[in-house]
């Protein structure tokens, strides 16, 4: 029985509770009109209110260029979340929800819109009677980023006597390393790191945050999980659709940009991260940093030999005749930019060296899959005969991330019959069978755990710095590399190209 | 759960045996079916139910959605029965899609009569998936057969404001939670109630109200005395209070005094609430020395909450928040059976020391 009530240490009444509580806060969405906010933002708020787990007092305020009313704000917020929820929301809780929601119009570099925000946020405050935290969401295009830090900087709302003041900042954070180096500068100019929350969503998939469970808390696993018995780690983000409507974004970004620089190179720390001496964001964070810095940078003459891209070419998909990258609508004529990035990375450090990992992401491939797959070197001597079976094949293990999360282990078992043959079998675990919850959407996870200042689940400055060196020369010889680019059939398993960065005996799963 | 593909097997007179033997030929015939079929393995449920009312139990178990147990063994029970009859249904969500998978969830029922009451381990226990956690709900009493299930089970699933007197439920409770986990729906409801009197005084400089913290007042549902016990048994519980006698009758009310580990007093009240329509808690108020006084009540859209200041000044506002409903209750109280609340056992001893 907890009997303390030291106010420096804990609230004994928090404690059994699988909600833990977020200090009163309003959030504020700069870009609050966008794609993101309608689609991903307001239904995880409306989510989270339906749950009981907004903070106890809770204000959203909007911002964005279009000229609107409050009231006006307020409709639109829930056209969105009543079209994009993944539960039909509860007409009194949206009521609820949506009774204080403001809304400021303005250009982001405009001092009369942070004049106009700060009297709504210290309204809000007047009305609580108590200070209250403010966390501003930056979900605008990237180029706005600075503007709006350094006008929240001038405006004094950086900061706050009596209560948290934090920044959310959505991906891209940076295009090259250069410019992710000027937005930490600028950034952190303005905030201090502790208050700088970097967004990328899929640290807030359970699947993601399952493989730390899945490493950390199964002691069969860590005396294999080295160069000793490790053969090779093969992580793929395939999606068989291609860039629909988006070509202005993905033209100007790219597959490496788009998910390995960021998303691709994370799952990479999850597997070779060292356990870290407590689940606090900086310890994580610590360890993940070491792993990118175990990363070679590459040199521009390293890059035909270790990254490999791509372009969807017309093909078939989903039963269907689909054009080619350069024939989607909007993509620019002789378009470099490519559709599909391989990696060989080595993660040189005491527990890798040697250890190739394979990263490849594309779109147009035969399927969307995202998954980590592990092999493990051969056995040393194989005393059965080879002769009518599919033989030996090393021990693969399958962490998947979608579309089924779950882990297969495949081993080697007797085909029953008389003589000892070999064949592969697959022994399987789903996630989906095994609990009864549903995962919350990774918004709901990511927004909660900024208004409560942890910040496991966000990239560090250092880190963003550190993907960005490893993928910057890779960007960077590609864009002065003429086309065209090699291509792959959509619906395919991607570029024959890809099979140059494997090593000897290594082969690509199949998508 | 919204079944829309069963496989259904059912034979009288039947033997635990056979029944086994029938789920493990209607899974197989599933996965041949479709290999995206997968038998879902969280959790075995065992329901004890009188016959008669076994309607009432079906439907309040297919509100539960997605928290149905993976496998739910229904015993239905008819004092005369002689023979023993079983239905096995494996039911899934709906169709796989391509790429994805279907999970399987598998309901048994089992009629039996006294007969068989002697030999129910016998019964239920080739129906229960080894290794997987069982949880146990009778939710029509018969304490006898709780007791002999307890061997197969690891949770018990109940409902203390069912029990007419609200001093036997804690007791059985009690009693309970020495052999097994006990998830208690009357807890349960208190869920949301608890989660944000907690965050009312989780900033830091509000956390040392706890200590001063002179009045506590409940109101609950006429049938829910044990959920306003709870409520005071946690936080007399989690803040170190010690009541040295039960509450004591005041009209309608039930009042007492507990006293803090600094020696402050707090008065305690339960009041019936007899607007309430629904179990539980129909609100709760916190007063403190400085004069801070938090009242949690029932609104539209979530809790209404009323906070008198220091200095007197007055606010309110809604955190939103939906109801659950009763089903959604039950589901949550299935889901539990997987988790383990601390906090739930020093509550209820300390509710007991309120109730006589």
């Amino acid at each position: 029985m907890a009997t303390t009530t030291d106010t420096e240490t804990e609230n004994p009444l928090t404690a059994g509770l699988e909600r833990q509580p977020v200090a009163p806060t309003t959030l504020v969405i700069f870009g609050a009109t966008g794609d993101l906010a309608r689609r991903k933002l307001l239904p995880a708020l409306y989510n989270l209110a339906h749950e009981g787990a907004l903070p106890e007092r809770f204000h959203l305020v909007g911002v964005s260029r279009k000229e609107k009313e409050h009231d006006d704000y307020r409709a639109e917020c829930e056209e969105a979340i009543r079209r994009f929820s993944r539960r039909t929301p509860d007409d009194s809780v949206l009521e609820r929800l949506l009774e204080t929601v403001k809304y400021v119009p303005g250009t982001f570099d405009d001092p009369q819109v942070y004049a106009e925000l700060g009297s709504v946020l210290d309204g809000f405050e007047q009305e609580a009677g108590e200070p209250l935290n403010r966390a501003f969401y930056l979900s605008t295009a990237p180029g706005f980023f600075p503007v709006i830090v350094e006008a929240l900087g001038a405006s004094k709302l950086n900061e706050h006597a009596r209560a948290e003041v934090r920044l959310i900042i959505e991906k891209p954070f940076g295009t090259t390393l250069q410019e992710a180096q000027e937005l930490n500068r600028r950034v952190l100019a303005i905030f201090d790191e502790a208050q700088v929350f970097r967004i990328d969503h899929y640290l807030g998939k359970e699947t993601v945050q399952n493989m730390m469970a899945f490493r950390f808390a199964n002691g069969m696993f860590e005396p294999l999980w080295n160069r000793n018995y490790i053969e090779s780690v093969q992580i793929t983000a395939s999606e068989e659709l291609g860039i629909g409507s988006r070509a202005d974004y993905y033209d100007s970004a790219g597959a490496l940009r788009d998910l390995i620089q960021n998303h691709m190179l994370q799952l990479l720390c999850h597997v070779a991260m060292e356990p870290p001496v407590s689940f606090t964001a900086e310890e994580v964070r610590n360890e993940k940093v070491k792993v990118l810095h175990s990363i070679p940078q590459p040199s521009p003459a390293d890059v035909g030999q270790m990254a490999v891209r791509a372009q969807y070419s017309s093909g078939h998909a989903g039963g269907e005749d689909v054009p080619g990258y350069l024939q989607e609508d909007g993509v620019p004529e002789g378009s470099i930019t490519e559709t599909y990035a391989a990696l060989r990375l080595e993660v040189d450090n005491w527990r890798w060296a040697g250890v190739p990992f394979y990263l490849r992401t594309g779109k147009r491939l035969a399927r969307k899959v995202t998954e980590i797959a592990v092999t493990l070197k051969p056995v040393p001597h194989l005393a059965f005969s080879q002769d009518g079976s599919l033989g030996v094949q090393p021990n693969q293990l399958v962490l998947t991330l979608q579309p089924n999360e779950g882990v297969s282990l495949r081993l080697g078992a007797k085909i029953p019959g008389t003589r000892m043959i070999i064949r592969p079998v697959n022994m399987e675990f789903l996630y989906g069978t095994a609990f009864l919850s549903q995962s919350p959407e990774a918004y709901e996870r990511l927004i909660t755990d900024a208004m409560r200042g942890d910040a496991t689940l966000f990239t560090r400055n250092d880190e963003v710095e550190a993907q960005w060196r490893i993928c910057d020369p890779i960007v960077g010889t590609w864009s002065n590399t003429p086309g065209p680019l090699p291509s792959y059939e959509a619906g395919s398993q991607g570029p024959q190209e890809a099979d140059g960065l494997l090593r000897e005996g290594d082969r690509w799963r199949a998508i | 759960m919204n079944a829309t593909s069963d496989a259904v097997w059912s034979e009288q007179g039947t033997t635990p045996d056979a029944i086994e033997a029938a789920l493990r030929q209607l899974l197989a015939q599933r996965h041949a079916e479709n290999g995206n079929f997968v038998p879902a393995r969280v959790l075995n449920m065992i329901a004890f139910v009188d016959r008669e009312w076994s309607g009432e139990i079906a439907n309040r178990l297919r509100g539960v959605g997605r928290y149905h147990a993976s496998r739910l063994l229904v015993l239905s029970y008819e004092p005369q029965r002689e023979r023993l009859d079983a239905r096995v249904m494996i039911a899934s969500e709906g169709e796989p899609q391509a790429g994805e998978l279907a999970l399987l969830r598998e309901t048994v029922v089992v009629e039996i009569g006294d007969r068989h009451l002697d030999d129910l381990l016998t019964i239920a226990d080739p129906l229960v998936v080894t290794d997987l956690p069982t949880l146990l709900w009778s939710p029509h009493g018969h304490q006898d057969v709780v007791e002999v299930l307890l061997e197969l089970s690891q949770a018990v699933l109940l409902d203390s404001v069912e029990e007419p007197l609200a001093h036997d439920a804690l007791d059985r409770a009690w009693a309970l939670s020495e052999n097994a986990y006990v998830v208690d729906l009357a807890w349960l409801r208190s869920t949301p109630w608890r989660e944000r009197v907690a965050a009312a005084f989780d900033p830091a400089r509000l956390r040392e109200e706890l200590l001063g913290i002179s009045a506590v007042t409940v109101r609950h549902h006429p049938a829910s005395t044990v959920a306003g016990a709870l409520m005071l048994g946690w936080l007399g519980s989690r803040l170190g209070w010690h009541t040295g006698q039960p509450l004591g009758n005041d009209g309608d009310a039930l009042v007492g005094r507990s006293r803090a580990a600094n020696q402050h007093e707090v008065a305690l009240r339960m009041e019936v609430a007899p607007e309430l329509k629904v179990p539980g808690l129909a609100s709760v108020t916190l007063e403190t020395d400085s004069g801070l006084r938090l009242t949690l009540g029932r609104g539209s859209g979530g809790l209404r909450a009323r906070v008198r200041d220091h200095d007197g000044a007055e606010r309110e506002w809604t955190i939103p928040g939906a109801s659950r409903g009763e089903a959604g209750v039950l589901g949550e109280g299935i889901r539990q059976a997987l988790l383990r609340d601390p906090t739930y056992v020093p509550a209820l001893e300390a509710a007991r020391t309120l109730l006589v």
